[in-house]
């Protein structure tokens, strides 16, 4: 993945708003947080393939760390420590946030078509 | 001598870590070895460093570590098609059933596992589970001997001391050579013993004296 170009994903965005698009919705510190450090705690959620609408979608950021918020009829879907976007196979937006050591924190990602299941 | 040795873990890499030398031990005497792995760690967090992974690429190129890595031990490997993270969710029965059809095909005499409820990883815990129940549900005399692998950090004190350990600093390079196969994921887990204060050497030492012994519980049935 490469450092967001909020333009660039911005208009991506733009080109999801008003169709069926398949999301895919994580965020996580790892399974063994707590074994590594016993003042930490375990958490992570993630969703793939909610099959939503959202009508209208923004990116908003300091030009590193990126929050995305996309308005759909009844809510909304939020993401946020967002770094690096990729399309992956022409398509599908990846964005995601990864730390120091490059692990994963957060991702968020939007496809016409499924995400492999 | 061992038959046949099945290895049931959920993830690749977890067969490097946790046993690639005394499955290296196991080829060395020629007896066959067949790694059942879960899942392809989809869900991993690990994406390489510097990140050359993302969440849909992680799969495909965990399969291709997973497959150098047993090249590399020399050992047959099925690929059982969970998905990471949902071992524990998944019906236990099914799970163990599917687990008993295929070892009642390879006939092992050992089975190496993770020793449930003290493997830290939901999966880890769950595919453990599924596995003991397999054998258990054999028939006692083609029952293969069980080994269960601890890896909490109080496994010793709340198990008592493993009746297997073993010592496979013979076999420490060829470990080592199984584990950076796994490239996206061995350089986020082996960060864990890199401290500010350490030189290189120490931290080599460390990472030997962590590696170098592979402990093990023989489980034992009730019935
Ligand atoms: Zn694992």
């Amino acid at each position: 993945m490469k450092p967001i170009e909020i333009e660039k994903v911005q208009a991506v965005l733009d080109g999801f708003t008003n169709k069926s698009v398949y999301v895919h919705l994580e965020t996580t510190n790892g399974a063994y947080a707590s074994h590594l450090n016993d003042q930490a705690y375990n958490v992570g959620a993630y969703i793939r393939n909610a099959n939503v609408v959202f009508n209208q979608a923004k990116l908003v950021g300091n030009g590193k760390v990126y929050r995305a918020g996309l308005k759909m009829e009844m809510g909304w879907i939020y993401a946020e420590g967002l770094t690096d976007w990729i399309m992956h196979e022409d398509t599908k937006l990846l964005l995601a946030g990864h730390d120091r050591e490059g692990r994963l924190m957060v991702s968020l990602e939007i496809s016409e078509t499924p995400f492999s299941y | 001598m061992e038959k046949h040795v099945v290895v049931i873990y959920p993830h690749p890499d977890d067969e490097s870590f946790g046993a690639a030398g005394s499955i290296a031990k196991f080829r060395d005497q020629g007896v066959p070895v067949t790694y059942l792995c879960g899942t392809l760690g989809e869900m991993g967090r690990n994406m390489g460093n510097p990140t050359y992974a993302n969440r849909e690429t992680l799969s495909v190129i965990r399969k291709e570590e997973l497959m150098n890595a047993c090249k590399v031990l020399d050992i047959e490997l099925k690929m059982l098609g969970y998905r990471d993270k949902t071992l524990e969710f998944e019906n236990r029965n099914e799970v163990a059933a599917n687990l008993k059809q295929i070892m009642e095909e390879i006939g092992p005499s050992l089975v190496i596992t993770h020793y449930p409820e003290h493997a830290v990883h939901p999966d880890h815990d769950a595919l453990g589970a599924a596995a003991i129940e397999a054998v258990r549900l054999m028939d006692v005399e083609h029952r293969p001997v069980v080994w269960a692998q601890a890896i909490t950090n109080d496994y010793h004190e709340v198990l008592g001391k493993p009746d297997i350990r073993n010592d496979i600093s013979d076999f420490f390079e060829k470990k080592t050579e199984a584990i950076f196969c796994h490239d996206s994921q061995a350089s986020g887990i082996l960060s864990q013993f890199k401290h500010i204060d350490k030189l290189e050497s120490e931290i080599q030492e460390d990472i030997k004296e962590r590696f170098s012994m592979e402990e093990f519980y023989t489980w034992k049935f009730e019935d």
